[in-house]
């Protein structure tokens, strides 16, 4: 069973859900991310989406999740889905002042 | 940080773009190929501050620039106490050196160019590759390094105290605070934040004065911007030519195993292997040679190098690609980055105290 879950932020779009697992959009636009903060469950996706003319690279290393989205330009997206719980730190490689937090329950 | 909303005007929607660093909306819209004209409201996020800002305890006064500028002078901080900040950034070489790399402690060759100063206090992060965060935290850096000014803190600090100038002048800028390594760090840096350049020529034009910049120079500028000609906004992006950010441009010396790793050393990204940071344009007619191993002795050498979309394609940012320009063009941009330089006052060097 499918639903929408709405979030406050309006920068901040469910995609798609599931019954178990939601679908979240974080964009990258004027060198930032679309939120500082966002609250998900174990087993959500977050979709990062480049809304800039220029190029980012969404990057983790934090101890619970770390990947490498590599660089993509305008209008694509990559999707992580994270599956343990606990304190996420996203950083763009390129631009290092765009940092956010990603909290899993 | 606002998105552009429905109802939103034009112009504005245009300024809000540049000021936050796109030219998309702008190269879509303007007229004259994609850029307004002299003082148009749209190219304001264009202009810096008057002055840069500084952070929480340390706002600059009379008192600590002038004990700032004299640390700043002094080569007797150094371990030979005989090189100073200004020996690598030297005033007379657009707070420089003139070299391709720096040269450091007993004439060292080092492997990357000294950057300049000038605006440095408006950048978000320090040093090719990122590693100090501000210029209080940058400011004791060459100090501390063997192979630069090499000090030893401990002989500098009882030279230090036991100058009876230098005592007063950190008890004038920092009362109770000491002669400590902080205190040394904040009267740097709030010298620093005197050296700026906000009064270009193109500053002029943004603000109003056409007749600033040549007509030639103008047409560097709408190369400068267009992504589909210089793209060259994309990382040297409004206010201060930089976007803060870090990327490999595809310079000879970053083929190898042995080549810099750059920002990698910090943030081991695949993109960062032989990134840097992008420096500021501005004053940047005064600071040759250019790229951080100092490879290019000309500004048009550098338009040379981006034109053809970079020497070394691996890890290669992918903001760079070979560029569609002709020779008239290229001269444009360089006409262009020659109206970066600001009217300066004439530097005064300070009297040191010698005891």
């Amino acid at each position: 069973m499918n639903h929408i879950k709405t979030v406050a932020t309006a920068a901040l779009l469910v995609i798609s859900a599931t019954a178990t697992a939601a679908e979240y959009e974080v964009t990258q636009k004027n060198k930032a991310f679309s939120v500082k903060e966002l609250n998900i469950k174990v087993g959500d996706t977050v979709k990062f989406t480049n809304q800039d003319s220029f190029f980012h690279n969404v990057f983790s290393l934090s101890d619970l999740k770390t990947f490498d989205l590599g660089s993509y330009p305008k209008g694509e997206y990559k999707k992580v889905t994270f599956d343990k719980a606990g304190k996420v730190e996203v950083e763009c490689a390129i631009h290092p002042s765009m940092l956010m937090t990603i909290n899993v329950e | 940080m606002k998105q552009a909303g429905v109802g939103v005007g034009r112009k504005l929607l245009v300024a809000s773009a540049i000021v936050l660093g796109t030219w998309t909306a702008v190269a879509q819209s303007g007229e004259h190929g994609g850029v307004p004209e002299s003082g148009d409201p749209s190219l304001q996020g264009w202009l810096l501050p008057d002055t840069p800002p500084y952070p929480a305890g340390n706002e600059p006064t009379e008192e600590r620039i002038a004990l700032g500028k004299q640390l700043f002078f002094d080569p007797r901080l150094s371990g030979d106490g005989n090189m100073s900040c200004a020996t690598c950034h030297n005033p007379m070489f657009g707070w420089s050196d003139g070299l391709p790399t720096a040269r450091g402690h007993k004439s060292m060759v080092l492997k990357r160019a000294t950057p300049t100063i000038v605006n440095a206090a408006y950048n978000t992060i320090q040093m090719w590759d990122g590693r100090k965060k501000d210029l209080e935290d940058q400011a004791t850096g060459p100090l501390e390094t063997s192979v630069e000014m090499n000090a030893d803190f401990k002989r500098m600090f009882e030279f230090l105290n036991l100058n009876q100038g230098y005592k007063r002048a950190f008890e004038k800028a920092y009362p109770g605070e000491g002669i400590n390594k902080q205190t040394i760090a904040k009267a740097i840096a709030s010298y620093e934040r005197t050296i700026v350049s906000n009064d270009s020529p193109f500053d002029r034009w943004i603000k109003g004065d056409k007749d600033a910049m040549t007509e030639q120079q103008v047409r560097g500028f709408r190369l400068f911007v267009d992504p589909a000609k210089g793209n060259c906004a994309a990382c040297h992006s409004a206010p201060n030519f930089t976007d803060n950010g870090f990327h490999n441009v595809g310079l000879a010396s970053s083929a190898g195993e042995n080549a810099d790793p750059g920002r990698y050393a910090y943030k081991p990204i695949k993109i960062l292997k032989g990134a840097f940071k992008t420096p500021t344009l501005r004053d940047v007619a005064l600071t040759a040679p250019y790229f951080h191993d100092g490879s290019a002795k000309t500004l048009m050498d550098v338009v040379e190098h981006y034109a053809k979309g970079g020497e070394v394609k691996e890890h290669l940012s992918p903001n760079i690609r070979k560029l569609d320009l002709s020779r008239q063009e290229k001269e444009d941009l360089v006409a262009f980055m020659e109206a970066l330089t600001s009217r300066h006052e004439p530097v005064t060097l300070p009297k040191l105290p010698l005891n």
